[in-house]
């Protein structure tokens, strides 16, 4: 597909360097020199110098047609007028990232009257990502399929906890619970384990299971869950003010600690029912007298990595019940992986995400509709959830009699609104939506999955 | 420095000479010669070689712009030692320096033969050394990019490496695809040539060679007096094919793509045709007036010359070494411009003389004005403060290169004009000069040691100085 970046900054190189993997044709277009070159050198794309927003740049920049434009600039007002030149050009399909919430609110007069096919609003986007994760405190991380009908949860397996040295068939008798370990990671290595596979102290266990399923699952599995009743904020920007009125919304109490005088007074004023708090988050004193050993969870969103690091860390050792950290530069991860912080965010990720689940939506030559996409384990592992539209040579197939390739599972059928963890008795129907989770290789259609 | 990378990729280029030298092959059997051993050896020699360092498995496909020069450097320099071996065991040129030498001029498109009989070499020799020159106009390296599923990112270094101009893009996003473009242009020209000399009553044989040499403006003739014993209408295609070959891929591709407007745009295409326009004039009526031509003859002969001369191509249909001094110091000039960048033409090409005019206007404005800021444009924009220093250095460096090799020459006993204008046409790979290597004339002056340092210096001028000049230094060598 041809794909045009407009905007090379942090969102801009990354999504550059996602979608190239996934051999698109790409154009990226800056108007920093420096930057066009850097991104040329390291990844096959053609770069572009110019003022995105400028129809004679675009112009001249659109060899072929692009099939999707892209502006990722850093001000909202240019992503717009970008994707109007480009619906002016006869490109069908553009996203701009807009992030002032004032416009995030007029996303149906976007779509609608602009003809901007997408808006995508990375700091909302995060909001409620990590919104999810505090749910589910047991959780590292939560993401939702099928319409939030499904979770895809992930857990640590703790060295007193009952699943230690059990082989995933055991587990799935003993607790005759519908739910499904569909990868584990282990140190670097990620598996996509069958009945057989043994868990150890320290994997990370991904599990799919029925949203409704959550709490009795955790149960089953011994995972004690500690219903989030307060929330610490730290840093007050775009992702606080979003994911504390989802929190205060939900009856969380929320402390915002903001260092800018500026800052605390606007979120004073748009969040009301929130106690803000004029310091420096860095300061543990101060976190302490705020009862940061207290509190049921910690979310460091300072727009310093560094800073968010070194907080969630501190709170770590002082046994904060969950620490949820806002991570954007992917340089860190070795340091991460020390640190011991496990639920760790990164907006640029999740924006990346999100467009490429869009572009995948738009291949063509997909034969089941590809609905969305999650990418689990630094990005090592896929899952991807596709609709079977017809009768196909795979439907109506036992699953055990079904030829899969290495590294994939079905890990749930939504079959008329109700989800099925399937098991090898279970058929594919025509109007299933199915989830198939896939390590080290990229599924367009259901069909790849098959040897 | 990624080694292992850089000789894979050497292993995969000798492959390929060693399918390409099927062609020569083939001739050779068409027409019956009995030199078909001297193919088979090389093809033989090439698979061996070249299958032992595919085997060496690079740890990482990462390679950086060091790489990309080396590899292209070094796959030069391995490529005309293979290519020069079916001469040698022919015995057709029997000396290897020579064989070397002629390879080297074949491959890097100059046209510098120490050959005193040309009609002397087989067919299929005479095939093999106008094929050197179709497959090095746009580059051994290009050609690999273009069929492997390689897609890695770092490409786009041996593309830089290996195309011309002071500026490389890409035309398409994928560097594969831009190689393939750029290939099936470069083929369909040739081929249209070939058609176009056909209808002029040239044989398939002679239409063929003549239009390889043409494609890659290299300049191997196949007869004696090069290109002046074709008939006029051939004389004429042959020179306007050479302009084409010598213009911007890139325009022939917006073309394609139905920017028309866009490709007759370009600032460079402007000058070209500008410089060309002046010079054939100029040397036409300098011709009629002291030479006593008819002046439709001077403009056929003038436009072929400088035709030849600008592409760097360096055929000949008049022996411009006995014209008035005017003409021949505008050929000398046209000699360093060269041709367009990213065309298969040598030079120094004309978008870096734009430029380099430019930014000296520019200097010279700033003595006058001395805190006056201004931009150079080229190309509707503005040039990069990085790439105007590149054009300067490239200059500077040349020129040093030029001086230096001229003491060096001037060790064998020729005289200067000689010296001079060989060491011109080899490093802007041109092929024929004046005096005693000018038209009707050839290297075979010169001693072997000579020989080596101009072969050297076509390889520097092909590959825009860099690739060679690095192979050079220790410490891209050592300090890893």
């Amino acid at each position: 597909m041809n794909i045009v970046i407009i905007g090379l900054g942090k969102y801009g190189i990354f999504l550059t360097e996602q979608l190239s993997k996934e051999n698109h044709d790409i154009v990226v277009i800056d108007s920093k020199q420096e930057l066009v070159d850097e991104v040329v050198n390291q990844f096959d794309v053609k770069g572009y110098v110019g003022n995105g927003a400028s129809y004679v740049t675009q112009k001249e920049a659109f060899l072929d047609k692009p099939d999707l434009v892209i502006a990722v600039t850093s001000t909202d007002e240019v992503n717009i007028l970008c994707c109007l030149v480009s619906k002016k050009l006869g490109v069908k399909q553009t996203i701009a990232r807009i992030r002032n919430p004032e416009y995030a609110l007029q996303a149906q007069i976007m779509t609608n009257e602009l003809g901007i096919s997408m808006t995508i609003n990375p700091d909302y986007n995060t909001a409620l990502d990590i919104f999810r994760i505090i749910r589910f405190p047991s959780a590292i991380t939560v993401e939702s399929f099928a319409n939030g009908k499904v979770n895809l949860v992930e857990i640590k397996v703790e060295s007193n906890s009952k699943l230690v040295g059990k082989s995933l068939m055991q587990i799935q008798e003993k607790c005759n619970t519908h739910f499904l370990v569909c990868a584990v990671e282990r140190g670097d290595k990620v598996f996509i384990p069958n009945g057989s596979f043994v868990l150890e102290e320290g994997d990370y266990v991904y599990i799919t299971v029925s949203a409704r399923e959550v709490n009795n699952s955790f149960k089953k599995l011994d995972i004690i869950q500690n219903k989030v009743k307060s929330a610490m904020i730290i840093g007050g920007g775009k992702i606080t003010f979003y994911l504390a009125s989802m929190l205060l919304d939900n009856g969380i109490s929320v402390k915002i600690i903001d260092n800018d005088q500026n800052i605390c007074n606007h979120l004073a004023e748009q969040l009301p029912k929130a106690l803000i708090l004029k310091g420096d988050g860095t300061n543990q004193k101060m976190l302490m007298s705020e009862g940061l050993e207290d509190v049921d969870a910690l979310v460091t969103l300072t727009g310093m990595d560094e800073i968010n690091i070194m907080i969630s860390t501190s709170a770590k050792s002082v046994n904060c019940k969950k620490v949820i950290t806002k991570v954007s530069n992917n340089n860190y991860e070795a340091i991460l992986d020390i640190t011991g912080l496990d639920s760790v965010i990164s907006p640029k990720e999740l924006f990346a995400d999100n467009i490429i689940r869009y572009v995948r939506g738009m291949n063509k030559k997909r034969g089941s509709e590809f609905k969305t996409l999650y990418r689990l384990v630094g990005n090592k592992v896929e899952a991807s959830e596709f609709l079977i539209s017809k009768e196909t040579k795979y439907t109506s197939i036992p699953l055990k009699d079904l030829n899969l390739r290495k590294n994939v599972l079905l890990a749930c059928i939504i079959r008329s609104g109700k989800v099925i963890i399937p098991n090898g008795n279970d058929t594919l129907e025509p109007l299933d939506s199915v989830i198939v989770v896939t390590s080290d290789f990229i599924v367009n259609d259901l069909i790849d999955i098959m040897e | 420095m990624n080694f292992r990378m850089i000789f894979n990729n050497i292993g995969k280029i000798l492959l390929i000479e060693a399918a390409l030298l099927f062609f020569p092959l083939l001739v050779s059997l068409i027409y019956k010669e009995t030199n078909q051993y001297a193919f088979l050896i090389t093809i033989g020699a090439l698979l061996c070689v070249g299958v032992l360092l595919c085997l060496i498995r690079p740890k990482t496909k990462q390679i950086y712009a060091r790489e990309g020069f080396i590899l292209v450097g070094l796959s030069w320099i391995v490529m005309s030692l293979f290519g020069s071996l079916p001469f040698v065991i022919s015995q057709e040129i029997p000396s290897f320096v020579d064989a070397l030498f002629e390879t080297i001029s074949g491959f890097t498109t100059t046209g510098a033969s120490i050959l005193t009989n040309v009609e002397g070499l087989s067919k299929s020799m005479l095939f093999w050394r106008s094929f050197t020159h179709w497959i090095g106009g746009m580059g051994v390296l290009v050609f690999i990019l273009a069929i492997l599923p390689n897609s890695e990112g770092q490409n786009i270094y041996i593309l830089r490496a290996e195309s011309t101009g002071p500026q490389v893009g890409k035309l398409v996003s994928k560097v594969r695809f831009t190689a393939r473009i750029l290939y099936l242009i470069y083929l369909g020209f040739t081929l249209l040539e070939v058609i176009f000399l056909l209808f002029g009553g040239n044989s398939f044989y002679e239409s063929l060679v003549t239009s390889l040499a043409t494609a890659g403006t290299g300049g191997f003739g196949i007869y004696n007096d090069s290109i002046a014993s074709f008939n006029s209408y051939s004389q004429i295609v042959i020179g306007v094919f050479m302009l084409i070959f010598g213009i911007n891929f890139n325009i022939f591709y917006l073309i394609l793509i139905g920017r028309i407007a866009q490709a007759f745009k370009s600032e460079e295409l402007r000058w070209y045709i500008g410089i060309i326009v002046f010079s054939v004039v100029t040397i036409a009526i300098n011709l009629t007036l002291s030479m006593e031509y008819a002046f439709h003859i001077a403009l056929k002969d003038s436009f072929f010359q400088v035709s030849s001369i600008i592409t760097t191509t360096g055929f000949a249909t008049a022996d411009f070494n006995l014209w008035p001094n005017l003409s021949k110091c505008i050929l000398l000039i046209l000699m360093f411009v060269g041709a367009c960048a990213g065309s298969t033409g040598g030079g120094m090409k004309v978008s870096r003389f734009v430029i380099l005019f430019k930014s000296l206007k520019r200097e010279i404005k700033k003595l006058v004005h001395p805190n006056s800021v201004s931009n150079i444009t080229f190309e509707g924009s503005t040039v990069d403060e990085n790439v105007v220093k590149g054009v300067n250095g490239y200059f500077g460096i040349m020129m040093c290169i030029i001086f230096a090799s001229l003491i060096v020459l001037s060790f064998d006993k020729l005289d200067f004009e000689t010296n001079f204008t060989a060491i011109v046409a080899c490093v802007n790979n041109i092929g024929p000069g004046f005096s005693l290597v000018g038209p009707m004339g050839n290297y075979s002056c010169f001693n072997d040691f000579s020989k080596i340092i101009l072969s050297a210096l076509m390889l520097i001028g092909r590959l825009e100085i860099y690739p060679i000049l690095l192979l050079f230094m220790p410490k891209v060598w050592f300090n890893k």
